[in-house]
């Protein structure tokens, strides 16, 4: 089954949303609680993602029996270099965000740590897709 | 999963098939079906948000008749410290006391003593490394019932220590015994200000049996009480709450618990202000919080279903009252004459199981299938949660339809279009709505009930 939301840039107070949703429909299909936990954690930290430095994006899961496939995409500044965005502690988060307890430099090695495999394309002043799967 | 038993129940013969429980209940366990409020016992937790909005007080609870503790030689009347805030504040706690003897009782004991055991006991659980934080009280069986059915990741964050109900009946059965009582001739029963405390007595999670005989709707026996209660001076019975403590008495209001625990705790009342924290603290989204009291009423027991009086009055007749009692840590193990060691031993619960509620049942292919069906089902729908159906929202509706509990026709809405597109007969849609909401349902009365808002 097919699930798909949009996220405005800058609108913390409904980051979050989608990965709530997400959580709801996995949570009858009689999956372990702590793969549960794993997915929201991660579809989440990529939610915040393009609410803090995107302008808009789409969340689109794809669930099957055995697997979930979530597909993170926004229109924003990019990320000019992912290996350097994967480390712990680095951030590019302005000072405002920051001040608002996000920020902190953990969200994609967050990601990394909570999904069995994770793409990310990246384009300068264009946008970026994290593609995050899990398996159940 | 094996259904629950049921400890509430309704009344066909007042329940006029409105919406208000059903739109109510946190659980959407209740659905309207002939005309009447239909409980499913196995998404219940208890929670008597359903009793509390009901227009015509049509739910009621199971108790047990007052006539059975006579079967006793020892007669012991258990009721949490809010009961003597229910009474009228001219009556004196002994008064109270005596009153409740006349009732037929032949020991009085309010559940919250000796509270410095329980404090102590739940403090070595939080000092253990292994609880995973925050750890959540067990104290309302509403919250822990729904940490099962609808968190069940979080079962392993509850405190495995009894509630004070077993502690006082622990206590109560040793200083009887040392009267030179035999266990069977004590008859223990507990006043209880809600539907979940009925539940957690009748069949409780996390010990095989309740040590409590029998349990009494705290609003009958307030009644009773009321018949015979003297205003005249009356024996002094302030031996019998030697042991209750400050803490004690404001244990089952808001914050009562969490004050005494971990260095940051945090309490909430109120059953949907618990779902919120509780989404959030299963998405990991809570950091740092030791302690976490949840309790399913607002003001907590002080508004429980079951109480006469109003719950903010009751909150400061308690308050007013605890400070005139000494601190918990103030009354010695000694004093108190148990065995602190062996009564804490008793405190401790068998692990409390997760028992998730799966709405399509567990073959995971059927879930999605069905899942997916209902998606498609709520696009047809109006999207208003009217509730005109007889389920609490249109989501709801879709998800009982793949279940085979519901029909399309059963939408209002949609029987509209079909009338308009010459599908159905308008005859055939009134009869349709007849049969979900009753002939009656039509008719002019100017007496008819549940019209504005009644009761509220």
């Amino acid at each position: 089954m097919k699930l798909t939301f949009t996220i405005q840039g800058g609108d913390f107070t409904n980051a979050g949303h989608p990965s709530s949703e997400v959580k709801k429909v996995l949570k009858q299909l009689v999956i372990d609680g702590k793969t549960i936990k794993n997915i929201v954690i991660a579809l989440y930290e990529a939610e915040v993602n393009v609410v803090a430095h995107a302008w808009k994006g789409t969340v689109t899961v794809e669930i099957d029996e055995k697997k979930i496939t979530m597909l993170v995409e926004d229109e924003g500044p990019g990320i000019p270099d992912i290996a350097l965005a994967m480390q712990a502690g680095y951030s590019t988060a302005s000072k405002k965000v920051r001040e608002m307890g996000f920020g902190a430099g953990m969200g994609l090695p967050n990601i990394k740590k909570n999904t069995d495999e994770l793409f990310i394309e990246s384009e300068v002043d264009k946008g970026t897709k994290v593609k995050m799967i899990n398996y159940f | 999963m094996a259904g629950n038993p049921t400890y509430h129940s309704l009344d066909p013969a007042k329940c006029i098939g409105c919406t208000h429980c059903m739109k109510a209940c946190p659980t959407e366990a209740i659905r309207v079906v002939n005309g009447l409020a239909v409980i499913d016992d196995d998404r219940c937790v208890y929670c008597g948000q359903c009793h509390r909005v009901c227009p015509t007080h049509a739910f009621f609870v199971v108790q047990d008749d007052l006539a059975m503790i006579r079967s006793f030689k020892y007669r012991v009347i258990l009721f949490p410290s809010i009961m003597i805030g229910q009474f009228p504040g001219k009556y004196s706690e002994d008064q109270i006391y005596d009153g409740l003897k006349k009732v037929g009782f032949t020991h009085v004991y309010e559940v919250e003593q000796p509270q410095q055991i329980l404090i102590d006991s739940i403090n070595e659980v939080l000092r253990d490394q292994e609880t995973p934080k925050p750890a959540i009280s067990i104290y309302c069986p509403a919250i822990v019932r729904l940490i099962q059915g609808r968190y069940p990741s979080l079962t392993e964050n509850l405190i495995l220590r009894k509630a004070p109900h077993n502690l006082a009946a622990h206590f109560a059965i040793e200083q009887l015994l040392a009267e030179g009582a035999n266990r069977e001739e004590i008859g223990l029963f507990y006043a209880t200000p809600c539907i979940a405390k009925i539940a957690a007595v009748k069949s409780p999670v996390g010990e095989s049996e309740s040590i409590v005989d029998g349990i009494i709707n705290m609003n009958k026996l307030y009644n009773e009480v009321m018949k015979v209660i003297s205003d005249k001076e009356v024996p002094d019975h302030s031996d019998q709450r030697k042991n209750l403590s400050s803490e004690g008495i404001i244990w089952s209001l808001t914050r009562g618990e969490s004050c005494h625990f971990g260095s940051r705790s945090i309490a909430i009342d109120g059953i949907n202000n618990a779902v919120r924290f509780l989404e959030r603290l299963e998405n990991d989204q809570v950091e740092d919080i030791d302690f976490v009291e949840m309790r399913a009423c607002d003001q907590s027991c002080a508004g429980g279903i079951l109480l006469a009086g109003n719950r903010f009055m009751t909150v400061e007749r308690l308050e007013r009252r605890a400070k005139r009692y000494p601190a918990a840590k103030d009354i010695s193990a000694e004093a108190v004459k148990v065995n602190t060691h062996e009564l804490k031993e008793k405190l401790v619960l068998d692990p409390i199981l997760p028992r998730p509620h799966f709405i399509f049942g567990k073959d995971r292919a059927k879930v999605m299938e069905k899942m997916s069906k209902v998606q498609r089902i709520v696009c047809f729908l109006p999207g208003i949660d009217c509730g005109a159906c007889g389920a609490p929202n249109c989501h709801a509706l879709a998800e009982d339809m793949v279940n085979n509990k519901a029909k399309m026709s059963d939408c209002i809405f949609l029987q509209q279009m079909w009338e308009d597109e010459g599908r159905i007969s308008a005859r055939k849609a009134i009869t349709n709505v007849q049969k979900k909401w009753g002939t009656d349902r039509f008719k002019a009365d100017c007496n008819k009930r549940g019209r504005r808002n009644e009761g509220f």
